[in-house]
């Protein structure tokens, strides 16, 4: 197929001359794939560098020539069996990358001060117990003082900005005592060297900088992870369309580089790239996406339709309108901006424990200086117990209780196919008491189905299957895929808006419209008896003849998978746009009692405020448009990764595969974390109370304090990994831990 | 006691050319693919 294709939307022109396209690519498992790839597009004349990312599975390949067309790029892959889509890059991943990058050099910094200070401090430590002389001492003290303020000031810089950031707006975080004990610690070292005293803290400062660096850079490391995951996936579900250019020319474009006024051909089976109206040609378009209506809805000239639909039944011309001009799409971004600001304000357990901890810290450092000075010591000595109390509470292990949890569990979760936006979506998905599902594409799959594929002959089933390969029509694709059959037959002609037909031994075969194959009335009625609101497609084969009925169905774990749900304690609701007759039937088949159709985007809102109100925390489980500001109304979210654009951008979470036993492994996991995360701060808190009666009493020296440190701070990174340490209901998921990639190159 | 005074440079300064290597390969990018680098030198492209 020749057709015009133009990817200049996704080019880069570098600087230097030469231009660059980036490409998520599908499927790449091994070395073989990589240098297959590789080489093969370094092999294209013209191209001058081709490199692929194995970890983010994205390509880069650059030329010099600008009359090279990089649509070759994409058959060269194509033809070697790998599927892949060009992209731009979100200016927030890149902003991310440069972060990440910069807490890898603080870390690297930290790491080598830390080094090099321990081996100074270990020195002093065991010469402060043997023959030292008080000279050695302050040399290697002054040594230490030369590596660890720059370091510090250097490495300590995440810590320092958020810190301050917290201040002016006049909060507390974890940074706060944090930056405060690191520069307490500094500057009654420098003091103290300065007087020849035998203890200095720099080895605390450093060590205290580095592990929480480690826990900060891990967790970017994760959530960056997920999110190029999540951005491939989004990339190669990408929707293209096909444009007329002036010259009436068709060239296929990437649907973000349509604009309002062009026109465009959607083919049956197709998915309708923009908002635009009806300007030739006469369809059904199924909008379940959009209004999870499940009937599919007819359309004619100046029709509006919607992005994300797809076209049923015969190819359409349309025109492109603005986004937001129509009121439905207008009436979803007003809830949603209001649904955003309204989202209230969740505090996470970090910063909840910062909020206790930092008064209480920070008094007792005042009573100690208040209470030495009391009993007579003098200024001097005072001031160093207090600060030595600020220094020995500083909460290492406490601001690493929870980032480290969430490493873990994002990294779990990952592994069984689901990607979080947000870190502190495991906190709130862990709170949640009531699970609100949508029907369309949420508890139904998102493709139709074969309902009636028992009652028909396996030899006509197997044949009607094959011949259905012929055509893209959705109907037919669906009936091909429920097969799974592999080679379509020869010389298929096509009737526009009838069917299809062919002839195989001298037998004549026909797929489509009833009456195009034949059919009779009452044997159709009889069909669609058991599923009335199902399509119908038609099978001739000589003098035998077939109905398939196809339709929505559900995905295949659904009441299973909300049965475990419930069985961990939530209330579970079905809130629904289609009509209440449909979420009926389904919700009889999952046994749900609590269910109501028929609902806008508003009315949904409203109920999920009104349970809000009643203390309820809500998880939402939604995929179209229409739920997009439920998603986001709602205490926590998930989206299948079918789901619109606009609701996985306001879901907290996505997930990949045809079941929803993923949303159960969410709750699980996030539950199991929450526990880790208390059990952290407890024994973060512990450590830290065991170690102040000796700072109170001014028996810390730098030994105990490194040592109090570093111990707590691996203690909590080690109770963290538990989460990751494979339990009874996790032993289960291995298998399946597969499947998530499998679907996920299908879909 | 002299002994520290060459000794101690020579700690400092092997520790900042592995600081300053670490630093190079972060800027060439040598992080950026950790699981591809593992499966490079199986490719066999200087055979053919």
């Amino acid at each position: 197929m020749s057709e015009q294709r133009d990817f200049s939307a996704f080019v880069r022109h570098n600087p230097d001359g030469a231009s660059s396209l980036e490409l998520a690519v599908e499927g790449v498992a091994c070395a073989g794939c990589l240098n297959k790839i590789e080489s093969r597009l370094k092999a294209i004349p013209g191209i001058a560098d081709a490199r692929l990312n194995f970890t983010t599975k994205r390509l880069v390949v650059a030329w010099r020539d600008p009359s090279f067309d990089p649509a070759r790029v994409i058959d060269a892959i194509d033809a070697l069996g790998y599927r892949s889509q060009p992209f731009s890059i979100a200016d927030n991943e890149q902003s991310e990358a440069a972060a990440a990058r910069f807490l890898m050099r603080c870390l690297g910094v930290a790491g080598f001060a830390a080094m090099n200070i321990m081996l100074l401090s270990v020195s002093v430590w065991s010469g402060n117990v043997t023959d030292i002389t008080p000279e050695t001492r302050d040399l290697f003290h002054w040594l230490s003082a030369l590596i660890a303020l720059p370091a510090a000031a250097y490495a300590g810089q995440p810590f320092f900005k958020s810190a301050w950031q917290a201040l002016s707006a006049r909060r507390v975080n974890m940074d706060v005592p944090i930056s405060l004990g690191i520069v307490l610690a500094l500057g009654m070292s420098v003091v103290e060297t300065a007087q020849h005293a035998q203890h200095a803290y720099f080895d605390s400062a450093i060590m205290l900088i580095f592990f929480l660096l480690c826990g900060r850079y891990a967790d970017h490391a994760v959530r960056r992870r997920t999110r190029a995951a999540a951005g491939n996936l989004a990339a190669l579900k990408a929707i293209t369309a096909h444009r007329f250019a002036e010259n009436g020319d068709l060239v296929m474009l990437p649907a973000s580089a349509l604009r309002a006024g062009d026109r465009i051909l959607v083919r049956p089976g197709e998915r309708i790239a923009a908002d635009s109206i009806v300007i030739t040609g006469s369809s059904e378009i199924d909008e379940g996406l959009v209004t999870g209506e499940s009937m599919p809805r007819r359309v004619a000239l100046s029709a509006q339709v919607y992005a994300g639909t797809v076209n049923m039944t015969s190819a359409l011309t349309l025109k492109v309108t603005a986004a937001g001009e129509d009121t439905l799409l207008q009436e979803i971004d007003r809830l949603l901006d209001r649904a955003v600001t309204a989202k209230s304000q969740y505090v996470r357990l970090a910063d909840r424990a910062a909020g206790y901890y930092a008064p209480v810290v920070h008094t007792t450092a005042a009573l100690t200086l208040a209470g030495w000075l009391l009993g007579g010591a003098s200024m001097h000595d005072a001031v160093m117990v207090a600060i030595s109390v600020l220094i020995i509470t500083c909460p290492c292990a406490l601001a690493l209780a929870i980032p480290a949890v969430q490493v873990v569990a994002a990294n779990r979760l990952f592994r069984s196919g689901i990607f979080l936006n947000s870190g502190d979506a495991i906190e709130r998905l862990a709170d949640a008491d009531t699970a609100i599902f949508d029907k369309t594409g949420t508890l139904t799959l998102p493709e139709p189905h074969v309902l009636n594929a028992g009652q028909i002959a396996p030899d006509l089933l197997e044949r009607a299957a094959r011949l259905a390969l012929g055509t893209r029509h959705p109907l037919a694709a669906a009936l091909a895929k429920h097969a799974n059959v592999q080679t379509p037959y020869d010389d298929i002609v096509e009737t526009p808006g009838s069917g299809i037909r062919t002839v195989v031994d001298g037998i004549e075969m026909r797929l489509g419209r009833p009456e195009f194959c034949g059919v009779r009335d009452e044997t159709v009625a009889a069909a669609t008896l058991q599923d009335p609101r199902a399509s119908v497609l038609a099978f001739r084969n000589g003098d035998r003849h077939a109905v398939f009925t196809i339709g929505q169905s559900l995905r295949p774990d659904a009441a299973a998978a909300l049965k475990s749900i419930a069985g961990l304690g939530l209330d579970i609701k079905i809130l629904s746009g289609d009509r209440p007759k449909a979420v009926a039937a389904i919700a009889r088949s999952v046994g749900v009692s609590d269910w109501k159709g028929g609902l806008k985007p508003g009315e949904k809102v409203a109920i999920l405020d009104t349970l809000k109100a009643s203390g309820r925390k809500v998880l939402m489980i939604g995929d179209g448009i229409n739920d997009a500001p439920a998603l986001a109304a709602a205490s926590v979210s998930l989206s299948p990764i079918c789901a619109a654009d606009l609701s996985q951008a306001h879901a907290d979470g996505v997930f990949l595969g045809e079941t929803l036993k993923p949303v159960r492994e969410a709750i699980v996991t996030a539950r199991r974390a929450r526990t880790l995360m208390r059990q952290n701060l407890s024994l973060a808190v512990v450590y830290n109370a065991l170690a102040l009666p000796l700072a109170v009493a001014g028996l810390v020296t730098p030994l105990i304090a490194a040592l109090a440190m570093s111990g707590s701070s691996m203690i909590v990174m080690l109770n963290s990994l538990r989460l990751g340490v494979a339990r009874q209901d996790c032993a289960k998921t291995i298998s399946e831990r597969v499947q998530p990639a499998r679907i996920a190159r299908t879909a | 006691v002299t002994v520290i005074l060459y000794l101690l440079p020579m700690a400092l300064g092997l520790g900042l050319a592995g600081l300053f290597a670490f630093l190079w390969a972060l800027r060439a990018n040598q992080y950026e693919d950790m699981d591809g680098a593992a499966l490079r030198p199986l490719s066999d492209d200087d055979l053919r």
